[in-house]
């Protein structure tokens, strides 16, 4: 056992951390969109950065060096995703998503000439792919999904309706689940393709999320025809594709880097703010709840870091990653609760009252951390995989 | 980073989950919890003889120099079987304190019988108060022609009903600050005056109060220096809170282990009850909280046997556990349902641990205290 990094690891973590320091435009700064708060303004600021990244190799570090990675170790990216969540870097989760789960896809199931188009446009920040997975009537039961793609000559022509495709408005492709065989079992007919966003046939609809923003959109699928070649793996295994893919880069190291930047932030408001002339930090209720968030946020940290440790072993975490899945979104809210408790009245204001603090984080994580146990697999899902495949309980 | 057994560990891992699934039965167990004693001579002295008592004590002392983080391994299966008697206060409370602060010839008089067994050790420390506090050290040793009168209670005394020694915390010198002035003496538990009283507690744990009314002691007793006793105790506490989180991690598997076995078992509505989603959703927060558990516990026993500074992550760890085994028995108990409300069921031996566990060495709050300390607030 031996719970430090080498030498070389902390020469690169301050390398990435000066580097970040200097890489971090003000005005994205100013903007300080959280998640799910992207603007189109800080979309073109991200999409910036997602190439200086590239061009460093640190976009997508673990690729082969082929398709434009550096092939870094586990625990170099490990870090990597630390010091980019807590500096807050211009990332959006449609980065994460292309970069973390779409191209390693690619890698393990495309052709050559996939791996080549996509893979390193990828890994150099050119592209950003959405995801074209859940359905009106498919979200945690996704094999349940309808749209279709029926083969016609050398195409595949497609048909049918996506929902909370995030960012599908400002993607350049779509990673499309579609159904190729209606009459197999669920998980049987699903195939996966690569959907260019701008192929006629395709009608995007905002749905505007909590925070009032444009993240997720309805899309919808009018006899949209592809070439054969979009076609990713093998025709009718999309699932096991799509389900091997779910098991990518779930540390969710990035959630605990940036909670913890926002509990030093709330404990730096509680040290410097006066409420009926005390101090807040000196009120042991306040300290309680500052200090178990505390605890709470390096029980995920170890939980992450396990899962990059688990990797860097060459093993496969799967249920594990979903318990550090389960917990980083409880933490996350608890974070926000409690935030709320210590700021008071405070909490409620939005950042463009002058009487805000903290730039409306609190308030604003208060409503955003509702996503986290939902997308991506909810907590009650995440939970049934930890159950059936970490402890082997039965189905029926 | 490697967050893994090394093979050592694995094998002593092994060797005691297995040891004790044969030699520590629950039958056994629950004769010890229902005996005064509290501890089986003949399971004590099979437990020496695969050197765990030794386990860290140099080679001279007849140990076998494995460094903390193994002791903390060994713990773990401890808490996981549940071993009823004195290991945690003789090797842990007792034998650590020896040899951090001890002279040499207090090791070689000691160390030694503790490795084979031949010596059992307790440490009295918490008074009627209560509490960990330097403070709340009352009871005092008066210097008296070369030698020293203790007189005190001491309470919650772990074991000192069957020790042959006694660490005892007392106060030798009144100061403005409270942690100046303490001293600790190792007093033969024969001696004039020793009353030791047994505690009839929830875990069926062996608590006691010891009474030194006007006990004589040696100069050559004082572990460590004379009003300088505080500092150890605080080291001897922080090592001590790691190694019971690794006892919790152990209890948590264990009670974990227990519900999900049963629940694949028991059949209602005609399928087993761990196809039901609240009994999976429970048993999946029963194992995330393990897992969490055992991660920051990792943390802060490296930490501590590496000689680094360890407070916050010791806080952290103990802060989580204590409320992590109360939750995990808790499930388990609400899994088992009726048959867990039972003596003959093995779960309320866990739920009891839990509860104690929780207490002992600062409970949740008080250890939350430390890390907001800590973090600066």
């Amino acid at each position: 056992m031996d719970f430090k990094f080498t030498e070389d690891e902390e020469v690169f973590r301050l390398e990435v951390r000066q580097w970040l320091k200097q890489e971090i435009p003000q005005k994205w700064i100013e903007l300080d969109p959280g998640i799910w708060e992207e603007t189109e303004e800080s979309w073109t600021l991200a999409r910036e950065f997602q190439r200086k990244l590239g061009q460093k190799g640190w976009l997508a570090p673990s690729y082969p060096k082929e398709y434009g990675g550096l092939e870094l170790s586990h625990m170099k990216r490990l870090i990597l995703a630390e010091e980019l969540a807590y500096s807050r870097a211009p990332l959006s989760i449609e980065v994460e998503v292309t970069v973390n789960w779409v191209a390693p896809s690619i890698i393990l199931f495309g052709t050559e000439k996939q791996k080549k188009d996509y893979v390193s446009s990828v890994a150099k920040g050119d592209i950003i792919l959405c995801l074209g997975y859940s359905e009106p009537n498919a979200g945690s039961d996704l094999a349940s999904l309808q749209t279709r793609a029926v083969e016609v000559g050398d195409e595949y022509v497609i048909n049918g309706q996506k929902t909370w495709c995030s960012y599908g408005h400002l993607a350049d492709y779509c990673w499309l689940a579609a159904r190729t065989d209606p009459d197999a079992s669920k998980h049987e007919g699903i195939s996966i393709f690569i959907v260019d966003m701008k192929t006629p046939g395709i009608t995007i609809r905002p749905l505007i999320n909590i925070l009032n923003r444009h993240s997720f959109n309805e899309v919808f699928f009018d006899d949209v025809r592809i070439p054969k070649e979009s076609l990713v793996g093998q025709k009718n295994k999309g699932w096991y594709q799509l389900v091997i893919a779910l098991d990518f880069e779930r540390s969710s190291i990035g959630y605990a880097a940036a909670n913890q930047r926002l509990i030093e932030e709330l404990i730096k408001y509680a040290k410097e703010t006066t409420r009926s002339g005390e101090p807040l930090a000196n009120d042991p209720l306040i300290r309680n709840e500052l200090a178990q968030l505390a605890v709470e946020n390096e029980v995920a940290r170890m939980m992450a870091y396990r899962i990059a440790w688990m990797f860097s072993k060459g093993l496969h975490p799967s249920y594990e990653s979903s318990m550090s899945m389960v917990f980083i979104s409880e933490v996350m809210r608890h974070t926000a609760n409690a935030g709320m408790r210590i700021l008071g009245h405070y909490g409620e204001l939005d950042r463009d009252s002058k009487w805000a603090v903290m730039n409306a984080r609190i308030m604003r994580m208060c409503l955003s951390s509702l996503s986290i146990g939902v997308g991506g697999g909810s907590n009650e899902i995440q939970r049934n995989i930890i159950a059936m495949r970490g402890l082997g309980l039965p189905r029926k | 980073m490697d967050l893994g057994l090394s093979e050592e560990q694995e094998m002593l891992k092994k060797l005691a989950r297995d040891f004790l699934q044969k030699e520590c039965p629950k039958r056994l167990v629950r004769q010890l919890d229902e005996s005064d004693q509290g501890y089986s001579s003949e399971l004590w002295h099979k437990m020496a003889e695969l050197g765990w008592m030794g386990l860290v004590f140099p080679e001279k002392y007849g140990g076998s120099e494995r460094n903390f983080l193994d002791l903390t391994i060994l713990l773990e299966e401890m808490g996981y079987n549940i071993v009823p008697g004195p290991f945690f206060s003789t090797v842990v409370l007792g034998g650590l304190t020896v040899l951090t602060a001890g002279s040499e010839e207090q090791k070689m008089e000691f160390l030694p019988k503790i490795a084979s067994g031949e010596m059992i050790l307790s440490l009295a420390l918490t008074e009627p108060t209560a509490s960990y506090d330097a403070a709340s050290v009352k009871t005092k040793a008066i210097a008296h022609n070369g030698k020293y009168v203790i007189k005190g209670t001491k309470l919650f005394v772990l074991n000192a009903n069957v020790a042959d020694y006694i660490l005892c915390v007392a106060r030798t010198k009144q100061a403005k600050n409270p942690e100046n002035g303490i001293t600790l003496f190792l007093v033969d538990a024969k001696s004039p005056g020793v009353k030791c009283t047994l505690l009839k507690t929830l875990a069926r744990d062996k608590q006691c109060e010891v009474v030194f009314d006007n006990v004589t002691v040696s100069e050559k007793s004082i572990v460590g220096e004379r009003d300088g006793g505080w500092p150890i105790v605080k080291d001897v506490l922080q090592k001590a809170t790691v190694a019971k989180c690794a006892e919790m991690v152990g209890g948590t598997q264990a009670a974990l282990d227990m519900a999900v076995n049963y629940a694949k078992e028991r059949v209602q509505f005609g399928r087993p009850i761990g196809s039901f989603q609240a009994i999976q959703h429970y048993c999946a927060n029963m194992a995330t909280d393990v897992s969490g558990s055992r991660f920051v516990t990792y943390k802060a026993a490296w930490k501590v046997s590496e000689g680094l500074p360890a407070a916050l992550d010791v806080a952290i760890a103990k802060a989580w556990a204590s409320e992590a085994y109360g939750r995990i028995t808790l499930s388990a108990h609400q899994i088992f349902g009726a048959i867990g409300f039972t003596m003959d069921h093995d779960i309320h031996l866990y739920y009891r641990q839990a509860k104690a566990a929780e207490i002992i060495f600062g409970d949740a709050d008080f250890q939350r205290a430390i890390v907001a300390r800590e973090l600066g607030l």
